[in-house]
């Protein structure tokens, strides 16, 4: 029969009997919209997280104080106290170190901050006017922390914009206003711009304060938390990591690097390890998607399998008028593979369309995935011949008066 | 025997030699067809009768390419059937041999028409030409007003027309009908004698399995078939008719 016709038939079969061809078609329908879905939104949380990272600043090390080891025991990584302001202030005042534009020295806690009725937990942050260069932060009102703040250890706080919606619910300007951190009363001198982010990657939910204030009235600690250092530019980075290591090491009298009571991190190994964590989750949705594409190929093999037994009398008739093994073989090929094609069209639509919604409730970007959708199609098709093929073939293997006589 | 039942019909176009079929199912065996050879020359109107479970019906399915024996040699119009491959058989199928069955085995749900046709799609005929033909097919048989019906909403009698108008659609030069009145009162059965008489007068050869010693009088030669054998062969209407009177 010509190809055409062997379609017609195809489609005129699968018309007979629209609840089974339906059922079979939601299998692949789900399978592929899953996998489209998550696909998409996987994708989507990963370049939300690069985003986020980069928007920190792109030439950027963060010296973090290192794990201690005291007795044999290893303490956690970037929970020492080894890490200090002379050591900030002897990096940007160093002539060895040539490759670093700016150094800002940060501590950083939770607490809870008071403004009136209302409360929050938020991030507090002791830091210098250095920080708004090196982590690219600007402000909408108000203005940034000053070298005298610092200096003169002021009670004064700039706010992330979800912690003024926090705090500040009415709407009225939040400047000059005054919060309480720790019960110790500041004064709120600035908003920063939005830089996004939700949940615990929240960049606008915090507190900025001087960093002595931080340190002697606040947490009462004279260590910092990290120090984060602006290379002169990305070119630089290595040289510039190499340059503050050294340095750090000679400050700290350690002389195995081993054995170093700090480490530095490039915005680049965090990139690349939040990628690596968001991939691995893009991979486990996507293996998730596909088993269940997998069971909805195994529902279209059923169904055809079901017909092909459903219609053997058919196949025995067809064969009796001159129906080639190939001829069956191609009609019943043709209405497996109509299934899964036309499945995998509606899937792909419903996948699209969940990834929209989904990614819009959960303030994500929406991506298509282009790769997903080519993938889903490829395989839905190939799902179509390789779970059409057997039944089909068998059907065709049929002698015709066996296939007449079925009962 | 072949030679005894030279007439002056035309050259032998089906000859079966020492064909038997055995079934087995599980350790039992059943013989269907015990060493069965005749010849049926172009051009006659062979009746095959013989009580239930004779294997007549075997025979025609094996006459029909639509079963192979497990012994013996069938060779069809020059051809020896059992050397030929599957597309081979396909093909035989679709256009030496139009095959009607007692339960005339429509598309149900398929109009007529489209019913006819498919022989002639599996052929390849260019679709107007298909068109043409089975319209004409239909005429034929009494049924042009009917040719949009869908097979289930024909009655018995129709449906037989129409199985008898698609085995027709090649214009195979053997017809080949399984107890075609079996299902059908005896009036339309009568019709549908005389459509397979018109047929035979035509030219094609005929050989029809009945049960019904009136319709196998239309046959000009009546075989006879008792548990897998033939017990009698008659070849000319006058010695069948004599035949038919000693047995009732």
């Amino acid at each position: 029969m010509e190809f055409f016709e062997t379609l017609t038939t195809a489609l005129e079969a699968l018309k007979l009997n629209k609840m089974r061809t339906a059922l079979a078609m939601l299998g692949i329908v789900i399978g592929i919209g899953a996998v489209i879905a998550l696909v998409s939104l996987g994708q989507a949380s990963q370049q939300t997280v690069q985003t986020q990272i980069q928007s920190l600043g792109s030439n950027m090390l963060t010296v973090s104080p290192g794990a201690q080891n005291s007795g044999g025991i290893r303490g956690a990584s970037g929970g020492g106290t080894t890490l200090t302001n002379d050591d900030a202030k002897a990096i940007a005042s160093s002539t060895q170190i040539t490759t670093v534009a700016k150094v800002s020295p940060e501590l950083s806690r939770r607490a809870q901050i008071i403004a009136g009725r209302n409360n929050e937990n938020a991030q507090i942050l002791g830091a210098t006017p250095a920080y708004a260069d090196v982590r690219k932060v600007t402000v909408s009102s108000g203005r940034f922390l000053s070298q005298q703040d610092v200096d003169g250890m002021q009670r004064v706080a700039v706010l992330g914009p979800t912690a003024i919606s926090n705090l500040f619910p009415s709407g009225a300007s939040p400047i000059g206003q005054s919060i309480r951190i720790s019960n110790i009363s500041f004064r709120v001198i600035g908003v920063t711009t939005s830089k996004g982010g939700t949940g615990f990657m929240n960049q606008d939910d915090i507190a900025i304060i001087p960093l002595t204030t931080a340190q002697k009235l606040v947490f009462g600690v004279n260590y910092l938390g990290s120090i984060s250092i602006e290379a002169k530019s990305a070119d630089v980075m290595n040289q510039a990591r190499d340059q503050v290591g050294y340095f750090l090491l000679a400050r700290h009298k350690i002389t195995n690097p081993y054995q170093a009571d700090f480490s530095i991190f490039s915005q680049e190994d965090i990139l690349g390890a939040a990628t690596q964590v968001t991939g691995t989750f893009t991979m486990l949705l996507s293996g998730i998607a596909t088993i269940s594409l997998l069971v909805g190929g195994i529902g279209i093999m059923n169904v055809m399998l079901i017909t092909v037994i459903e219609r053997t009398r058919e196949i025995g008739l067809r064969k009796s008028l001159g129906a080639r093994d190939r001829d069956v073989v191609s009609q019943f090929l043709a209405e497996a593979v109509i299934l899964t094609v036309v499945g995998g069209f509606l899937g792909m639509i419903i996948g699209v369309g969940l990834s929209y919604i989904i990614s819009s409730l959960m303030g994500l970007p929406f991506t298509l995935s282009l790769s997903a959708v080519i993938l889903a199609i490829g395989v839905s098709g190939a799902i179509g011949i390789v779970f059409g093929l057997y039944p089909a073939r068998k059907a065709a293997r049929l002698s015709p008066i066996e296939a007449l006589r079925f009962e | 025997m072949a030679g005894a039942n030279a007439t002056n019909y035309g050259r032998p176009i089906i000859q079966v030699s020492h064909l038997s079929k055995v079934y087995s199912n599980d350790s039992v065996e059943t013989v269907a067809l015990a060493d069965v050879s005749f010849e049926v020359r172009e051009g006659e109107f062979v009746a095959i009768m013989g009580p239930s479970g004779s294997g007549k019906s075997t025979l025609m399915h094996i006459l029909g390419a639509l079963d192979t024996p497990t012994s013996g040699t069938y060779v069809l119009d020059g051809k020896n059937v059992g050397q030929l491959s599957r597309d081979e058989l396909a093909a035989i199928r679709n256009k030496n041999i139009g095959f009607v069955f007692q339960a005339y085995n429509l598309l149900p749900r398929t109009t007529a028409l489209k019913n006819v046709m498919i022989p002639m799609a599996y052929a390849r005929v260019p679709k107007t030409e298909r068109l043409k033909r089975a319209t004409a097919l239909l005429d034929r048989v009494g049924l042009g007003d009917r040719i949009d019906h869908a097979s289930n909403q024909l009655s018995g009698g129709q449906q037989q027309r129409v199985a008898i108008a698609r085995a027709m659609a090649m214009n195979p030069s053997i017809i080949l009908a399984d107890e075609p009145t079996g299902n059908l009162a005896t009036a339309q059965g009568e019709e549908i004698i005389a459509i397979f008489q018109d047929l035979n007068d035509q030219g094609h050869t005929i050989v029809m399995i009945t049960h019904e010693p009136y319709i196998a009088e239309h046959a000009k030669r009546t075989v006879f078939i008792q548990d897998g054998r033939i017990v009698k062969d008659t070849d000319s209407h006058t010695s069948k008719r004599a035949f038919v009177q000693k047995e009732h």
